[in-house]
């Protein structure tokens, strides 16, 4: 049994930047770089777009004023809300499809042609049911998000390998021992990347709808500084919103590097 | 350990019978068992299994090898109460077999490890579902740690260890629960010669020390040969035993019996009834 001993590798150590990542990080920064560069040389006029030195420098002092902190709080909390049904829902949904063949037959090539419906149309059709405030805009963002996750439980629930549903009828566990001790982790790797897509779609399904339907909010927000010529807000806000979704985006794809390589065979 | 010669007993060449002799006590039975199976999208069955009748004895150790889709993986479901016949009946310890009965542990040719758990948490994870208190978890999964020379891996995660120790992983998992029937399919299928040389051992050893009647469906015949009491060979779907072989090994056997003349014979029975059966499948019915 030796060569199997040692066959076992030492636990991983931070990566160091790759290759590829060092290449990505280099076309961001030129490119920052080169509209610093034109924004301060003139080339793209102060009234067009301020240099993103000075997005950056206005963002930190409308956070420490305060200016727009209930606004940051509303989408957020929206966002919050559309992210947290839509994952439960499309998780719900995902199960149920699951558990019945001939209804997902019907309905699985509805939601690969779902994302080539214009969701934001309906957005009369929601202020009429919903009223106005909060409750459209996430139920656009939740009609956005939602099939990711249904499709990534769906996805999630075939890939449970055969021999772990073979060993949980072994154990004699009981089905709801067998759902939360087995297939709900054997299954979380690919739940959690429909989470992840839940939650950019909730982000772009919230801030795009407070643009049309709300009188708050970072959309409303960037939408009246932008009605208003108010250039170093929009931008500030702007940047904002960019630094918040490249934040969540960082910290879901670390949880979800860590989840698939504990899968890696 | 005593010598090669010491581990052979003189033994008849021939036992084509499925049932052993009548003084050993039956542990697991199958009576006239058939399965068919549905195809899809016809409504055309195809005949995959028997009748078969089939007696596994206490503390015995049965194989049963075939030619590909020959419905060994099923007759190994069927004793583990996973898939019901489709006719017959499964009996073990005298009691009618519905679902998967209590005594019965079965490893997979697949990976069955969870990945989410360390191998401690694997091995123990049955245990603690059948609500075992956790000193005695803990006094079993050490012991099967150790047994299964795992005992530096109690933290490492399945991604980290090789196939084999993965599989030996399962195997522990089994262990810890002492199954009286220990039903193993293809479990060092993925596994490289000399592992699984050295994994049929451990396997002697456990079976040794647990007392447990073992069924191991291989497509090795040499694994067969080597690690059985009798090894059932089937015939191309539909699976019927065509011969049964004593192998004659005396219950302290190592890997070190395939240096042997016996083992010779018995692994080229086993080919000259496999080979015909082989190339009906291949679609050379006449087996030349």
């Amino acid at each position: 049994m030796a060569a199997d001993t040692a066959s076992v590798r030492v636990s991983p150590r931070r990566p160091r930047l790759s290759r590829a990542d060092g290449v990505r990080l280099t076309v961001v920064v030129v490119f920052i770089a080169l509209v610093e560069l034109l924004c301060r040389t003139g080339v793209i006029a102060l009234s067009v777009m301020i240099a993103p030195s000075a997005m950056a420098a206005h963002c930190v002092q409308i956070l420490r004023a305060g200016t727009f902190d209930h606004d940051i709080a509303v989408s957020l909390g929206n966002i919050v809300a559309a992210a947290i049904l839509s994952v439960l829902l499309g998780f719900a949904v995902g199960v149920l499809l699951h558990s019945a063949p001939r209804a997902r037959a019907a309905i699985e090539p509805l939601l690969s042609a779902y994302y080539a419906v214009p969701t934001f149309v309906f957005y009369p059709v929601f202020i009429v049911i919903l009223g106005v405030g909060a409750a459209p805009i996430i139920a656009i963002a939740v009609l956005l998000a939602v099939v990711s996750m249904v499709t990534a439980t769906l996805n999630g629930l075939d890939r449970i390998p055969r021999s772990l549903h073979k060993t949980a009828l072994v154990l004699r566990l009981s089905p709801l021992q067998s759902a939360l001790r087995i297939k709900l982790p054997a299954a979380l790797p690919y739940l959690f990347t429909g989470m992840k897509l839940s939650v950019a779609y909730a982000f772009i399904g919230v801030i795009a709808s407070e643009f049309i339907l709300s009188g708050e909010g970072l959309g409303y927000a960037i939408g009246y500084a932008y009605n208003n010529f108010q250039n170093r807000d929009m931008y500030a806000l702007m940047f904002l919103v960019l630094v918040l979704v490249t934040a969540i985006n960082m910290v879901l794809n670390t949880i979800d590097r860590r989840l698939q390589a504990r899968r890696r065979r | 350990m005593s010598s090669v010669a010491s581990l052979i007993k003189p033994v008849a060449q021939s036992a084509a019978q499925p049932d052993a002799p009548a003084a050993r006590q039956a542990h697991a039975v199958l009576s006239n068992v058939t399965r068919y199976f549905d195809r899809t999208g016809s409504h055309e069955r195809f005949h995959a299994l028997g009748p078969i009748d089939l007696t596994l004895h206490q503390g015995e150790f049965f194989s049963v090898v075939g030619p590909s889709g020959c419905g060994k993986s099923t007759l190994l479901d069927i004793f583990a109460g996973l898939a019901e016949p489709t006719s017959g009946s499964v009996s073990f310890e005298g009691r009618e077999v519905k679902g998967v009965p209590d005594g019965v542990g079965v490893v997979f040719q697949e990976d069955a490890s969870f990945p989410w758990m360390n191998v401690r948490d694997n091995i123990g994870f049955g245990l603690r579902m059948a609500g075992t208190d956790g000193a005695e978890v803990k006094r079993r999964v050490d012991y099967a740690l150790g047994f299964m020379g795992l005992k530096d891996f109690a933290s490492a995660y399945p991604a980290q260890l090789s196939g084999g120790m993965r599989q030996r992983v399962c195997i522990a998992r089994t262990l810890v629960q002492q199954p009286r029937l220990i039903l193993l399919d293809e479990p060092f299928g993925a596994l490289d010669q000399q592992t699984r040389l050295l994994m049929g051992d451990e396997l002697l050893r456990l079976w040794r020390e647990t007392s447990a009647t073992v069924l191991l469906i291989t497509h090795a015949l040499d694994e067969a040969a080597m690690l059985s009491d009798r090894v059932g060979v089937m015939s191309s779907r539909p699976g019927l035993f065509i011969d049964i072989v004593e192998t004659g090994w005396e219950r302290e056997r190592d890997s070190r019996i395939v240096s042997t003349p016996r083992f010779g014979e018995v692994n080229a029975r086993l080919w000259e009834k496999l080979r015909v059966e082989s190339l009906k499948v291949m679609g050379l019915a006449d087996g030349r």
